[in-house]
């Protein structure tokens, strides 16, 4: 065990009363692929929220490295080296991938900067060899919104890579993809998972026990069980709330 | 928009900037440069479309340079004032056609530099001109014109820089800028956003044309502030010297449209486009949002603001009526009727525009407001993307059909 990278401490958030995520603990260490799973409105997608800054717990703490990620802004929990891949495939969509990608290199974040900004051939080999990595390297020059659902999901898995974070945390990577897509994005995942960690929001259980390292299972807002896949699949509470049939 | 560099794999983008603005305007580049230079130059200036596609703009310019030969001093003064206001619209198009952030009160930018060239130019009347020198022997002080007529009796402190001209042409670049970055940023920051904005912004525009109206003292009110005749020595009147500002007014504005075509170049304008259409997902991609929009908000302010002081000088007038909601709403339709997202359609906007709003105003003066509400409304719902718009949908057309041939 090398520590965690990730640590979340009795985080609560509340909107307008209802505790969508309530006194949850969790910690992720590097090299771990952890997945959450849960019915819906468990707090999954709120979790993720937290981590990367779009929500505010009202209560608790969320470590990062040694960093306190409670009171920071989403750009700089960004640069910290946390990447957030959404539900609804976010890329850019007026953009080619190619931009798509040179937007995400984690250099030149300033207006300054940024405008002389160069791709240089360091950049340009990085964008080939993330595109490469994605299956989009024949789409370079495609506008990001003339793709597929499955290839916009693999772009912002893709945008994700540039920036090349320690903690990527992923919201349903996998929806809208052919089960072909589901297993190569499978083996994608558990390559890059390697030296970082990752948090993993999925349905599909078969996925789940492809990649998983471990699991967690909330239930409204709360941490159900957590363990390995054959353990969550074993445990009762598990099968009532959410695997059942 | 059609993205304008699908040929970016070349390295378009890797175009140095400056040299390449510095290139065009004058003639820097000499033959002895090595030529991947130039081929970088041209790729990034032109786009892998070539000439062909710059075809238009460069007979704009060709057009723009020997107007003063074709025209009388009368004509070539109001279109030299045309070009003036073009300057707000190039400014609005990298912030709403590309950034997505209408602002209603470019008017105010327009107003600094206009005032501050003013201020500068009474100043020196006061103390050069023949008829205001009489005047002050006849009132016995040395201010203003209108001070004297509001009992100010002693120049009031943020006269006094515009006594000299290089702190106020500092205060033409900087002031309007700054402003917009403070009044803009901290909005930006607490996401206020959109219509909100643009409500900020027209709020702005207004309270600066009540101020100065209601300062008449400090300002010279509703009459604005006149009657100046000469800049650093020289007769704004002489026919010499007005084609010189005409000659430096298309210059700085094909530099103000280069610079902006670099930005939109640069990965500054792809993160610009990214906040437009995902300004959510530009913060997971480590950007500061904020920070981006109130940049291009002073970048815009800028040009206004240079519009504004060579309108100073070649119309000879600084007034609230440059400054408040009218003109500011006027600049945005310029800037839509062109094209809000080319940067040559907001130019070629504005002089449209404007010629059409002399020419209706010459003729059926009281119909003028009309007019300009119908051209607004047809715009937006017939041409959405103005003319620049109407005209690339032509080409894609065209381009089309010889495909099929």
């Amino acid at each position: 065990m090398n520590g965690a990278l990730l640590e979340v401490e009795d985080v609560t958030v509340s909107f307008d009363g209802f505790r969508a995520v309530d006194n949850l603990s969790l910690s992720v260490a590097r090299n771990e692929l952890r997945v959450v799973i849960g019915p819906n409105g468990a707090g999954k997608t709120t979790l993720l929220d937290m981590i990367c800054g779009k929500t505010r717990p009202s209560h608790g703490r969320i470590r990062f490295g040694g960093h306190d990620l409670t009171s920071k802004a989403e750009h700089e929990i960004t640069r910290l080296g946390v990447g957030r891949k959404f539900q609804t495939p976010s890329t850019y969509e007026d953009l080619t991938v190619l931009e798509n990608l040179e937007i995400s290199y984690p250099q030149h974040r300033g207006v300054i900067g940024s405008f002389f900004f160069q791709r240089t051939a360091e950049v340009q080999r990085r964008i080939e060899e993330v595109a490469a990595e994605v299956h989009l390297e024949h789409e370079l020059h495609t506008n990001a919104g003339r793709l597929s659902h499955g290839e916009k999901q693999w772009l912002e898995i893709g945008m994700l890579l540039m920036q090349d974070p320690q903690l990527l945390l992923l919201d349903e990577p996998v929806a809208g993809m052919s089960p072909h897509e589901r297993q190569q994005t499978a083996l994608l995942l558990s390559a890059i998972a390697r030296g970082r960690a990752m948090v993993v929001i999925e349905h599909d259980m078969h996925f789940v026990e492809a990649i998983a390292h471990k699991v967690t299972v909330l239930h409204q807002g709360k941490l159900l069980c957590e363990g390995s896949m054959q353990e969550i699949q074993g445990d009762q509470r598990v099968i009532d709330v959410y695997l059942g049939d | 928009m059609k993205a304008p560099d699908a040929d970016a794999g070349a390295g378009t983008t890797g175009a140095p900037p400056w040299p390449a603005a510095a290139a065009a305007v004058g003639e820097i580049a000499s033959p002895a440069q090595p030529a991947r230079w130039l081929d970088g130059l041209r790729d990034g200036l032109l786009g892998a479309r070539g000439v062909q596609h710059w075809g238009g703009a460069i007979a704009l310019v060709a057009v723009g340079l020997l107007l003063p030969f074709l025209l009388g001093s009368f004509r070539l003064e109001l279109v030299a004032k045309y070009l003036c206001l073009a300057f707000p619209a190039v400014g609005i198009v990298l912030l709403w056609g590309q950034t997505g952030i209408l602002s209603l009160g470019q008017g105010l930018f327009f107003g600094m530099g206009g005032y501050f060239m003013a201020m500068f130019l009474k100043l020196e009347a006061t103390t050069h001109s023949d008829s205001s020198q009489a005047l002050s022997q006849f009132y016995g002080s040395t201010l203003p014109d209108f001070m004297v007529w509001n009992s100010v009796e002693t120049l009031p402190w943020f006269w006094k820089p515009f006594q000299s001209l290089p702190l106020s042409l500092a205060a033409i670049l900087i002031v309007p800028p700054l402003t917009a970055m403070a009044t803009s940023y901290f909005p930006f920051r607490r996401r206020v956003g959109g219509v909100y904005f643009s409500i900020v912004t027209l709020a702005l525009a207004s309270v600066a044309s009540i101020v100065i109206i209601g300062q008449q003292g400090y300002t010279g009110g509703v009459n604005g502030i006149t009657d100046f005749k000469s800049f650093a020595g020289m007769d704004l009147e002489s026919p010499r010297v007005s084609w010189g500002l005409y000659y430096v007014t298309v210059a700085l504005l094909v530099g103000v449209v280069l610079f902006g075509r670099a930005v939109m170049n640069s990965r500054l304008g792809k993160i610009l486009r990214a906040v437009r259409d995902r300004e959510d997902r530009v913060r997971f991609s480590g950007y500061d949002p904020a920070m981006f929009k109130a940049a291009i908000f002073a970048v815009a302010a800028l040009f206004s603001a240079i519009g504004g002081a060579l309108f100073s000088l070649q119309v000879g007038l600084a007034s609230p009526s440059l400054v408040g909601i009218v003109p500011s709403v006027e600049m945005v339709i310029c800037a839509a009727v062109g094209g809000r997202l080319s940067l040559v359609g907001g130019v070629v906007g504005t002089v449209l525009v404007y010629a059409a709003k002399t020419f209706f105003s010459e003729h059926f003066a009281q119909y003028w407001l009309y007019f300009i509400g119908a051209l607004f409304i047809l715009v937006v719902v017939f041409l959405p993307r103005g003319l620049a718009g109407a005209l690339e949908q032509l080409r894609g057309a065209r381009a089309r059909r010889a495909e099929r041939a």
